[in-house]
């Protein structure tokens, strides 16, 4: 198991958003978690990623994570080419500027990779951010809301990208309020485990 | 290794870019020049006061960096991605208090020999200053840090920076500025070393508790 939830519940400013939660992640696997907004999705991902602690429940990940979210986390002066390098840096492996390039080149971003990051356009950024987690070359992705802003060719591209990652032997939780093309990929319907 | 290497020239390069250092050495000078001014032209009292006023006007000049260390950082939520590649945050916050120092100390210290010169300081109390800005300087990037950590997130961030860390700094002041030979020296220094090994661990629990 890539990564591995047992009835994971989670808290924010005193309140219970789910409770119960439990999912296990093997390679090739993806998962889709749905709800309205508010219900607590981009908690549980952060939860997923270590970055909140759970109220409730074991989280176990056996493997390094790349998490996309809003938050574009990229310095908005450097070019794109650059400061994408310096996140591949800070993951493991080495030829930075090899995997960021690449990245680049299948999230379609090559023609602008050498302009400063507050040029790019809101589906630029998100290309952006992919192209991040792409570079990172980690077995767990979780992506939050990953086709926000993109068009259709983008879509497109997402889900070729996800596609690969699974067929690399990479695992994937993502939410989606857009009609996703993840084939197999399991449901998890967080509003059904809102405490009563 | 080449983490550290990574993340230490991101925030040298982030110090220097946009003219931030030019900026708190210019504030610095400026603030330097106002006491001859108020005091008058006086060479003597100048000469005598000069080495306090140097050091006021370089913890004034610390205060300007503050809310640019790490407030954009945790609105960006780089943070967060430090966090997932299981960086250990006390350790980025001691490497960001490297890189601060190298982006504010030696600016500081160069404009600090042109105020030497404006006070007419001879060069046995130039050498005082500037071993003394030495030594002091790290103590002042920690405060630095540790303060733009805890007020990241709050509206009106500067002034309450000010009102956090001019007390703090005050230790720094008095052995820095004084006049007591290598005691007040080794002094300074245990304060900077204090503060160094304090303030990573101070600014991730602040960070920490911005994230939840």
């Amino acid at each position: 198991m890539i990564l591995s939830l047992t009835r994971v519940a989670c808290a924010r400013g005193g309140r219970l958003l789910f409770a119960g939660v439990s999912l296990d992640l093997a390679p090739g696997e993806a998962m889709i978690v749905t709800g309205p907004n508010g219900i607590g999705k981009s908690s549980l991902l952060r939860v997923a990623a270590g970055l909140l602690a759970p109220f409730d429940g074991i989280v176990v990940r056996s493997a390094p994570v790349a998490l996309m979210t809003d938050d574009l986390a990229l310095d908005a002066e450097r070019t794109l080419a650059d400061v994408l390098t310096f996140w591949a840096r800070l993951d493991r492996g080495g030829a930075a500027r090899e995997r960021v390039a690449a990245a680049i080149e299948t999230v379609g971003l090559s023609p602008i990779a050498g302009i400063p990051v507050r040029l790019l356009s809101t589906g630029q950024r998100r290309r952006a951010a992919l192209a991040r987690v792409l570079a990172s070359q980690v077995p767990l992705w979780l992506l939050d809301e990953p086709g926000n802003g993109l068009d259709s060719a983008g879509l497109a591209m997402l889900e070729q990208v996800i596609a690969r990652h699974r067929a690399g032997g990479g695992a994937v939780v993502l939410t989606t309020h857009q009609p996703l093309s993840v084939p197999g990929a399991r449901t998890l319907a967080l509003d059904e485990r809102v405490p009563a | 290794m080449s983490a550290a290497w990574t993340l230490i020239a991101r925030d040298v390069r982030r110090g220097y870019a946009g003219g931030g250092a030019g900026l708190v050495c210019g504030f610095f000078l400026l603030a330097v020049i106002l006491f001859p001014f108020a005091i008058g032209p006086d060479r003597m009292m100048l000469a005598r006061i000069g080495a306090g006023a140097i050091w006021v006007a370089a913890l004034l000049a610390a205060l300007l960096p503050v809310d640019r260390l790490v407030a954009p950082d945790c609105e960006s939520g780089w943070f967060d991605q430090v966090a997932v590649r299981g960086l250990s945050l006390p350790l980025v916050m001691l490497l960001r208090i490297v890189a601060h120092w190298l982006a504010f100390a030696p600016p500081l210290m160069l404009a600090a020999l042109v105020a030497s010169g404006l006070f007419g300081l001879d060069g046995a109390a130039v050498l005082r200053v500037e071993l003394g800005l030495l030594l002091g300087t790290p103590g002042l990037a920690a405060l630095a840090v540790a303060t733009g950590a805890l007020t990241a997130g709050l509206r009106g961030a500067g002034a309450v920076a000010g009102l956090l860390l001019l007390p703090l700094a005050l230790p720094l002041l008095i052995f820095g500025a004084g006049d007591d030979g290598m005691g007040g020296a080794k002094l300074l220094a245990a304060l900077s070393l204090l503060l160094v090994t304090g303030a990573p661990w101070l600014a991730a629990a602040a960070i920490r508790s911005v994230r939840d």
